[in-house]
């Protein structure tokens, strides 16, 4: 549990010395049994809060709760119920990766099961090279696996999806499936909308250092749809048909050859504009879609927001 | 926090902290002698050292027999080599890769990490003690009996000391920078550092500040008590101020991201 938390980094020399905040007032909650996820750009400050609710850095201002304790400075007991994935491995390269998981696993009194790890991660493949010669997946890949080498009640994964094919991707998400049915507090960042709409049932969406907007995945997808008109139709029929004139609300174009898109939908009068002009003109489309928001959408509304208010 | 210290405990899944620090020191002693360039300076180099002392007459002042003058040279060179150099080096990589930051947030911690530094460090050097006073002794190496538990607290402390200087440029410099002040300072400090020969030899306007170096400190009072089985209080208090004093400031400005 984080409240208002404030992050400063510096002095940095290109504010002349001062220092530079990074995360304004963050605040959010991560249950057992959940997964939670920091979605943003690159930039916002998703890593900083997780360096922060892990105990790496210093918060200067806010509280941080980790299983009811400050994780800075935090005992061998508290850290031994939290498991860490870095963004950027934290892994010694010149190790193989088995013996580096078997030493992990060594400090807790009820590890994992790392050969199960192992073989699910596909890890064995590469046994014999050493972490340095690893491609950015498998470096990925094992550096989930030392995360989870002490069965953590709560598991930090800082970007877990970055770099990985889309058969390790799979199996990942399969894995973060699981341990959430187990129980396990899962606190993920991302900056991949798919990502964090398949795996989240919570997203924080933080950028500049802010919490811009937050809730399941289909609260804030419907609660942008309620405020933003903006649902998309696309269908596909015949090429270079002239196009009717519709209200102002609604844009149709021909986005390439065949395919047509009518943005701005936002009721069923909407769509009976569109099937005016197909009875009218006797078109029966070959295929039709009503996209449904993603959260992509959300960030994207979110994002211009942002700029349109700077 | 009377509820979350009552809780931890019970949840705990952390090993004992002496079990922890074993793994961790058995883990980087296993990684230092596995790896090749480590091995080439924790051994290699000094065997050339004492090959060189012994069959020239760069020591023939020192002691009537040149193995008595090289050996005690060589060990004190052993600690720089293992206890700076190459942890410093180690470090500052394991530093540039995040290593020290993900093993801190294991059961380990950064207490855990440090200690098992200097546990590697002991255990390298106690192997470099054997293989280089062994092949001395074969070299007809004598030292005199009543230093030698002398020369092992100066080792030992020598050793703490070394480390500690490690630990602070490894945590304070890049990594390159570590690499290349280390090296740098193991080539002065054996040459004119009081190192490999008596600090005495270094050049005069050098003479103050060569007295107070840990290296003059650690090698002046190895050859006193290897040679002549005199013991140092003045090179114990020495190597003592450094490591509080690098300690003190390794904890304070060691970076760990």
């Amino acid at each position: 549990m984080i409240e208002d938390l404030l992050k400063d980094f510096g002095p940095v020399p290109a504010l002349d010395g001062r220092m530079m905040r990074v995360l304004y007032g963050i605040s959010l909650k991560a249950d057992p049994g959940t997964v939670t996820t920091l979605l943003g750009s690159n930039g916002a400050g998703k890593s900083t809060t997780l360096g922060c609710a892990q105990g790496l850095l210093r918060p200067n201002g806010g509280t941080v709760r980790l299983l009811g304790e400050d994780p800075y400075g935090a005992s061998p007991a508290l850290r031994s119920r939290v498991g860490v994935m870095l963004q950027d491995g934290g892994l010694p390269p010149s190790l193989r990766p088995i013996p580096l998981l078997r030493h992990v696993a060594s400090f807790y009194r009820r590890p994992a099961d790392i050969d199960s790890l192992i073989e699910r991660l596909g890890i064995d493949e590469f046994a014999t090279t050493s972490i340095r010669r690893l491609s950015g997946g498998q470096k990925q890949r094992v550096a989930l696996a030392a995360a989870l080498a002490g069965n953590p009640e709560v598991a930090f994964l800082d970007e877990p999806s970055a770099g990985l094919d889309p058969q390790s991707r799979q199996v990942v998400f399969e894995l973060i499936g699981e341990l959430r049915e187990a129980g396990m507090c899962i606190v993920l960042t991302t900056h991949l909308m798919e990502d964090a709409q398949r795996l989240s049932d919570y997203v924080y969406i933080i950028d500049e250092g802010r919490n811009v907007a937050q809730g399941t995945v289909s609260e804030l997808t419907a609660h942008a749809a309620h405020e933003a008109p903006a649902q998309a139709v696309t269908f596909t029929a015949a090429a270079a048909m002239a196009l009717p004139a519709l209200p102002e609300h609604l844009t149709l174009a021909e986005a390439t050859p065949g395919h047509y898109r009518l943005d701005g939908v936002r009721s069923p009068g909407d769509l009976a504009e569109l099937t005016t002009w197909w009875t009218r003109e006797d078109i029966l489309p070959h295929a039709l879609t009503m996209q449904p928001r993603t959260l992509e959408d959300v960030f994207l509304e979110i994002a211009d927001k942002g700029n349109n208010a700077n | 926090m009377p509820t979350s210290t009552q809780a931890a405990p019970a949840a705990a899944n952390a090993q004992g902290t002496l079990r922890r620090i074993l793994l961790q020191g058995r883990y980087e002693t296993l990684g230092m002698i596995s790896n090749g360039e480590q091995l080439v300076v924790a051994v290699v180099l000094p065997l050339m050292a004492l090959f060189g002392l012994v069959f020239t007459d760069l020591l023939k002042d020192v002691a009537a027999n040149p193995i008595d003058a090289a050996a005690p040279g060589v060990l004190a060179l052993c600690v720089v080599s293992t206890a700076f150099t190459g942890q410093g080096i180690a470090t500052g990589f394991d530093r540039r890769y995040g290593v020290l930051r993900f093993l801190s947030t294991t059961p380990l911690g950064r207490a855990g990490l440090i200690y098992g530094k200097v546990m590697a460090v002991l255990a390298v050097l106690f192997l470099q003690v054997l293989v280089i006073g062994g092949t001395a002794l074969l070299l007809g190496w004598r030292p005199a009996p009543a230093g030698i538990g002398w020369a092992l607290a100066l080792l030992v402390l020598g050793a703490a000391a070394f480390t500690a200087l490690g630990l602070l440029v490894a945590g304070t410099v890049r990594p390159e920078a570590t690499l290349a002040i280390t090296n740098l300072a193991w080539v002065l400090l054996a040459a004119v550092g009081g190192i490999l020969f008596p600090s005495t030899r270094a050049p005069d306007y050098l003479q103050p500040i060569v007295d107070l170096l840990p290296s003059a400190a650690l090698g002046d009072s190895l050859r006193a008590a290897l040679i002549t089985g005199t013991g140092s209080v003045s090179g114990i208090l020495i190597l003592l101020a450094w490591t509080l004093i690098a300690g003190f400031a390794a904890t304070r400005w060691f970076k760990w991201n």
